[in-house]
């Protein structure tokens, strides 16, 4: 066909544009498989290599894949938060920064973080103080969660009189291909200290999806967003209510994810396809003389809606 | 191929089209297989001539032009296109006619359409689609729905007719999409796609339409329910391991 012959000639900036597509759209926990098929369908190292060095790391980091750093310091977030170079995340927890291996999702080494790379005394003693109560509350809250905190604008602000701030970033993937499953949930907390109001802003992204794919392929994708504000004091009591709105939104949107779910079968689903009939019984396939009948009739009398 | 069909289970079912496109253009060669394979959303045209919608699929194709169930013409016009022997065109209007009576008591509302065509070895083939639009900008009664579609293909073998029982053989896909979304919770978004097989031998006594029709009730049924209970609540068990439920974490809090 004319048509195939002119789609033949992909260029290769094409291709590589084509396999970051289905790289960047793998559900969480999927891109080692996706990345197999993409390898074998390109069927060219010099194409995926580049497509894979480039859809990896934005995979790694908006998926924020948790990776173990190789001396049993812990774990470390890949996320856009904590980036310092291509392949380098900060972990402020144990003062380290881990170099990864984007297409393996490995941790290769780590290394000492350096002065400049770790916020003021002031700034970490905030950070602190918070991340060990989010750390208290994600313990509780998720199974396998894992979460950080970290400074992302004003690291070097050494006393008060000035704006920082810092963001939460919670965690949580289960992989289960076995059964055919997968999910993560993700959430982003961006706390800005406002030091001339004395109020801290709190907004948050959560962002939830799952895979379930036996015989067939059903998605889950869940998002939401929220705000609110507590007063700016002393970094124990800022950690203990900045941690405790997050535990509050987090429950709510969890109940209100719930309560989606409850609703789909009775109203939601119900406008796409009902269980029964309008008429509540099946259809009567055996006598649908009576349709034309009745047809015809309201056709005469002019009552057809 | 198999690799581009691993590829398909994978990607979130809303992409489905420009997944599929993708891989058409990196694999021309497999164009009619992936074709064939991967269920594509729906698109429907308008018949001129009634002034009513049909579903496009690979079943009313001839050329670049698709018969309407309705005119028996094909849009736009083609010369000779195929069509179904006049007998078997008789059941096409019938089928038709019925099936979209069946279509608005289960969808209040949608599209339908069924063709028929003969095939190599006395039966004939008969493929029932449906395609509803259920947003509350659409055809969503009760307005739930930010977006939301449903998409049926059933293929139906048929086979030719011994003793008097006919063999069926049914294919059936389900597209299904929805998203809800306010300011509570934000935008809640499910889809996906699900196909399972179905063989029957029946008599013929009540006539095709009849068994074509019970054997594809059944199946909407089968199917809205894994949807609903099996592939939604698979999700929602995700959910639920991912951070569970308050009351639990609440049972294992020692203080507050």
């Amino acid at each position: 066909m004319a048509e195939e012959e002119e789609e033949a000639e992909l260029s290769e900036k094409q291709k590589v544009e084509i396999a970051k597509w289905f790289l960047l759209n793998s559900p969480p926990g999927e891109i080692q498989y996706v990345a197999k098929d993409v390898k074998s369908i390109l069927n060219d190292d010099g194409v995926y290599d580049e497509a894979s060095s480039e859809a990896f790391p934005l995979y790694n980091k908006s998926h924020m894949i948790c990776l173990q750093m190789p001396d049993r310091s812990g774990d470390v977030l890949v996320t856009s938060f904590n980036e310092l170079d291509v392949n380098a995340f900060l972990d402020p927890r144990s003062a380290q920064v881990a170099i990864v291996d984007h297409v393996k999702q490995d941790c290769i080494e780590v290394r000492p973080a350096k002065d400049e790379e770790l916020p003021s005394p002031y700034i970490e003693e905030f950070r602190c103080a918070l991340d060990a109560e989010v750390m208290r509350y994600v313990d509780e809250a998720y199974p396998k969660g894992v979460c950080s905190v970290l400074c992302v604008n004003g690291k070097d602000v050494d006393g008060p009189g000035s704006d920082f701030e810092l963001v939460v970033v919670i965690s949580a993937a289960r992989l289960s291909p076995q059964n055919f499953c997968n999910g993560s949930w993700r959430s982003v907390w961006n706390v800005g200290f406002k030091d001339d109001q004395q109020r801290v802003e709190v907004k948050g992204k959560i962002q939830v999806g799952a895979h379930y794919f036996e015989e067939g392929n059903v998605q889950l994708d869940a998002k939401h967003e929220c705000e609110d504000s507590t007063l700016f004091q002393s970094p124990e009591d800022c950690a203990l209510s900045i941690s405790s709105i997050i535990r509050h939104h987090e429950t709510e949107y969890l109940a209100s994810l719930e309560a989606s779910y409850l609703n789909l079968p009775d109203t939601t689903f119900k406008d796409l396809r009902r269980k029964l009939p309008v008429t509540r019984t099946l259809f009567p396939w055996h006598n649908t003389m009576q349709f034309s009948l009745t047809r015809d009739i309201s056709k005469e009398l002019g009552i057809e809606k | 191929m198999e690799a581009a069909m691993g590829l398909m289970r994978r990607i979130p079912p809303k992409h489905i089209e420009t997944g599929l496109s993708a891989l058409l253009s990196l694999l021309p060669h497999h164009s009619s297989e992936l074709l064939s394979q991967v269920d594509q959303p729906l698109q429907v045209l308008s018949d001129m001539d009634c002034g009513k919608e049909f579903i496009l699929c690979e079943y009313n194709r001839d050329a670049d032009s698709y018969r309407s169930p309705w005119s028996n013409k094909y849009h736009p016009p083609l010369e000779d296109g195929s069509l179904p022997s006049l007998q078997l065109r008789k059941l096409e209007i019938e089928a038709n006619d019925i099936f979209a009576i069946y279509r608005d008591q289960y969808y209040e509302g949608g599209i339908s359409s069924v063709y028929m065509w003969e095939d190599d070895n006395e039966g004939f083939v008969a493929c029932f689609l449906i395609k509803k639009d259920g947003s509350k900008t659409g055809q969503g009664r009760r307005g739930y729905l930010q977006e939301g579609a449903w998409e049926a293909i059933h293929v139906i073998e048929v086979g030719p007719e011994e003793e008097g029982t006919t063999n069926y053989r049914l294919t059936s896909t389900v597209m299904l999409s929805l998203t809800t979304n306010n300011e509570s919770s934000g935008t809640f978004s499910l889809s996906g796609s699900i196909r399972r097989e179905m063989n029957m031998r029946v008599p013929l006594a009540e006539g095709h339409l009849c068994n074509m029709g019970r054997m594809i009730e059944e199946m909407e049924g089968k199917m809205r329910n894994s949807l609903d209970q099996v592939y939604f609540g698979k999700t929602r068990e995700m959910v639920c391991t991912l951070r569970p439920p308050s009351e639990v974490v609440q049972m294992r809090m020692p203080e507050s």
